[in-house]
């Protein structure tokens, strides 16, 4: 093991059952470097780093820190050892202020000397050029400050490899510049880093070295000097043995759905979707491609009327003529107008299905307003229910069992099952076979093309590319709240889609 | 100016008892755990800490009013400790849900402490009340000297020592959650134990510990009231809904201890307004006594309004903390 590595890992293989989350993982950084790791969802970048900061234990392969060959059991080991990640979801008690999240925990004199605190946390952020009021509540800052704080206190504790997930994800490119001002301060004061990263641009402007992986293999590591664009597109989608879908050939296709300049703007004030249009048309599945957190999520809420869109609109046509606008409505008074929309959402057993209570009462969801009676028609339901287990095949003892007994892919199938019934014109589905295995996908798969022959235009949210370009007729690539592109899903390359996703500042560029 | 000194000392006489509780639920609640067994455990800590002292007097020939104190108050303290680890294994260990669990620990307490009430009747002769009278008398000896300094002495330090220790015990408590860093790690518990976990405070220590000393905290309010408001004497029921009078004093005082001795004289005041008002029917006195529980609402609806951060309850409260799977 060499010592001139902050962190070197070897080999490191991680099974989930299965499923393989890292095969022969090989990774280093040097003291003083700022690494990149690129990667597409799932290729494994999250559990390699939760190996380093001991939330999982490899099951092959060794880590050595400082040229010494260790065992990370636990977080706190991980933080023995120098090492601090920063998560997505930032772990601080709002009504502290950021002085005592900072120094929540430490072993020290017992009662508190907050002026030796807020001077130490003062010289800290002076060195490093960050910019924090330690008295200040954290329910009162912005994301950027939170994270700020976040940072503080692993240097406050002497951390010295720093690893963060995703960090520019929640910031504006402002605040993301001052980061990386920040990050290339500690590198220059010999601390080791390590970003997870969607984006391109980060990577070439701000890291040292660039590790790739994709589907949990490691594809290598190379200087960011030499790397392209283009070169890392590559690295990171690679090519892949094609599944085979069907798709069959949209039959007299018709504008179902007219999305323009549809804009959101989130709680916090960040723009999540800016000014997508297109057109969504009978008979086609239209593929949504992107990184997580480019505004799908967003995209497919707004047209649902499940959150308020800022601008722009989104024109239903139904199949019996006229046109409806779908933005101004809630998600009640969509199904009230009779617009015949389903969605199929990513968070099955958050927003679509309710996990205690079973099938029946599951299937029920959508049609207990129906009708005059008192009381609720339990009947049709569980006819239906019964219905889907047989022909969607799902294995449960019974319509009486709570969903979340089920198995991912059963759950799923359930969810989209009642959604299809409702014989929708338009279906939105957001990552429909996530977590399932390649029987239950193939099974969504034949679904969704089912509803395609039926005349419904279905718009589909996916991660895996090779299985967006088999199965849609047109692809959507959706980078940073934009739509880059649109793209044929007959013809579309994986390279022209991957440089898409990866498109800083979209269209208008 | 004599029925004002007599009106103050009715008032402290009401609220340090509901002080007590009130300090115990607030220690527990800043770990995040709603315990409603407050009222119960109250009942325990009453009839333990008469149970030790009425063992004492009567197997010692001549009963030292100290020595009893000393074994009444631990009896006290450590009964109700003992309410605070039911709920706790039930709670922090067990994960059931808080409100079913304080409940419970109530309605138990409460027949805990009639149950051992009556058998101690028994045990006395079962003729009446039973009394621990030199016990109780030596919880009653004021602060010599000052005590006689006329009516301020009077008002003022004409009484037990449990009635200082308590206000003693409010400022400690202020000083412990806001001033130390193991208060900050208790704080952070009841906010968030996920992030507390993440930062290496061991949570279940802190809520387990938390709850335990604060139900023997709790425990001492009802010594209090059986010893120096009833003298060492023992009725069952005697100490009424004084213990969810505790757990409405914590909301008034927006989880601060020295909100709570405040908020513990107006409590006790209204709670025997009553008795000033010339000329009332039983059942407006009902209403009377109604006042703490409409003070408490009108606090809630304001602190609710204002929407202060700083004035909310522990942001897990009520909420056991499962440690993420991934």
């Amino acid at each position: 093991m060499n010592e001139n590595y902050a962190i070197e890992l070897k080999n490191i293989t991680k099974r989930f059952g299965k499923v393989t989350a890292n095969d022969k993982v090989c990774l280093s950084v040097k003291r003083g470097e700022i690494l990149s790791i690129l990667g597409e969802n799932g290729s494994g970048k999250t559990t390699l780093m939760n190996m380093i900061s001991g939330i999982y234990y490899p099951d092959e392969g060794q880590i050595a820190v400082n040229g010494k060959e260790v065992s990370i059991r636990s977080p706190k080991d991980s933080f023995d050892l120098g090492i601090g990640m920063i998560h997505q979801h930032f772990k601080l008690v709002e009504v502290f202020t950021a002085a005592e999240n900072i120094i929540l925990g430490l072993p020290g004199q017992e009662l508190l000397d907050r002026k030796a605190v807020t001077k130490k946390i003062n010289s800290l952020t002076a060195k490093y050029g960050f910019d924090l009021d330690p008295d200040q509540k954290i329910y009162t800052m912005s994301v950027s400050q939170k994270q700020t704080v976040e940072i503080v206190k692993l240097l406050y504790r002497g951390v010295d490899l720093l690893i963060l997930d995703e960090p520019t994800a929640v910031l504006t490119p402002q605040e993301a510049d001052r980061l990386f001002a920040v990050l290339r301060n500690m590198r220059k004061a010999g601390h080791s880093i390590i970003i997870i990263t969607h984006k391109l641009n980060e990577v070439l402007t701000l890291s040292d070295r660039v590790s790739v992986l994709r589907k949990g293999q490691y594809i290598g590591t190379i200087d960011t000097k030499e790397a392209t664009e283009e070169s890392l597109t590559e690295m990171m989608v690679g090519k892949k043995v094609s599944l085979n879908i069907e798709r069959p050939d949209p039959v007299s296709p018709k504008k179902r759905l007219e999305v323009q300049g549809l804009t959101c703007i989130s709680k916090e004030g960040v723009t999540a979707l800016e000014n997508a249009s297109f057109v969504a048309n009978s008979g086609e599945i239209l593929g949504i491609a992107g990184v997580a957190g480019s505004g799908q999520r967003e995209l497919l809420e707004a047209i649902a009327g499940l959150i308020p869109s800022a601008r722009g609109s989104a024109l239903y046509y139904p199949p019996e003529g006229g046109e409806k606008e779908l933005t101004i409505m809630s998600a009640a008074d969509i199904a009230k107008a009779g617009v015949r929309l389903s969605f199929v959402p990513e968070d099955r057993l958050g927003m679509g299905l309710v996990g205690t209570m079973d099938l029946t009462d599951n299937v029920m969801l959508r049609s207990y307003k129906k009708g005059r009676s008192f009381f609720a028609d339990r009947r049709s339901p569980k006819a239906l229910a019964e219905k889907l287990i047989h022909e969607l095949g799902i294995a449960t003892p019974g319509t009486s069992i709570p969903v979340r007994k089920l198995s991912g892919g059963n759950v799923q199938k359930v969810l989209v099952g009642r959604e299809i019934a409702s014989a929708p014109a338009v279906l939105l589905v957001a990552y429909p076979v996530r977590g399932l295995d390649i029987h239950s996908s193939h099974t969504i798969y034949n679904l969704l093309n089912k509803q395609k022959k039926n005349g419904t235009a279905v718009i589909c949210v996916g991660e895996d590319l090779d299985v967006l370009m088999e199965l849609c007729d047109s692809i959507i690539v959706m980078c940073g709240g934009t739509i880059s592109g649109i793209v044929d899903g007959r013809t579309a390359t994986k390279e022209e889609i991957g440089k898409l996703m990866m498109k800083t500042g979209g269209i208008q560029e | 100016m004599g029925l004002l000194v007599i009106f103050i000392q009715k008032v402290i006489g009401q609220g340090i008892g509901i002080l007590y509780g009130a300090l115990g639920e607030i220690l527990t609640e800043k770990s995040g755990n709603l315990n409603l067994g407050i009222p119960g455990m109250m009942y325990m800590g009453g009839i333990a800490g008469l149970i030790g002292a009425f063992l004492y007097e009567n197997s010692a020939s001549a009963p030292n009013g100290l020595v009893g104190m000393l074994i009444s108050f631990l009896c006290a303290f450590l009964c109700a400790a003992f309410g605070g680890l039911i709920y706790s294994i039930l709670t922090i260990t067990l994960k059931a849900n808080q409100n079913v669990t304080g409940l419970a620990l109530t309605t138990f307490g409460v027949g805990f402490g009639n149950f051992f009430g009556g058998s101690l009747s028994k045990l006395a002769g079962g003729v009446g009340q039973i009394s621990v009278a030199v016990t109780g008398q030596a919880f009653k000896t004021p602060i010599p000297g000052l005590s006689k300094l006329g009516l301020l002495g009077q008002a003022l330090f004409s009484y037990g020592f449990m009635t200082y220790l308590g206000i003693a015990l409010a400022i400690a408590l202020a000083l412990f959650l806001n001033k130390t860093r193991k208060g900050l790690n208790l704080r952070a518990v009841g906010e968030s134990p996920a992030t507390a976990d993440a930062a290496g405070i061991h949570v279940t220590a802190y809520k387990y510990l938390a709850t335990c000393i604060g139900g023997g905290l709790s425990g001492l309010g009802g010594l209090y009231f059986v010893m120096e408001y009833s003298g060492g004497t023992w009725t069952n029921n005697g100490f009424g809904d004084r213990g969810w009078l505790a757990i409405a004093l914590v909301i008034f005082a927006l989880w601060k201890p020295v909100g709570a001795i405040w908020g513990s004289l107006l409590f006790g005041g209204l709670y025997i307004l009553y008795l000033y008002i010339p000329g009332l029917s039983r059942g407006s006195q009902e209403i009377f006594k109604a006042l703490p529980y409409v003070v408490t609402i009108i606090v809630l609806i304001i602190s609710s309004l204002r929407k202060k951060r700083e004035h909310q309850p522990p942001e897990s409260l009520g909420q056991a903390y499962f440690r993420e799977e991934r």
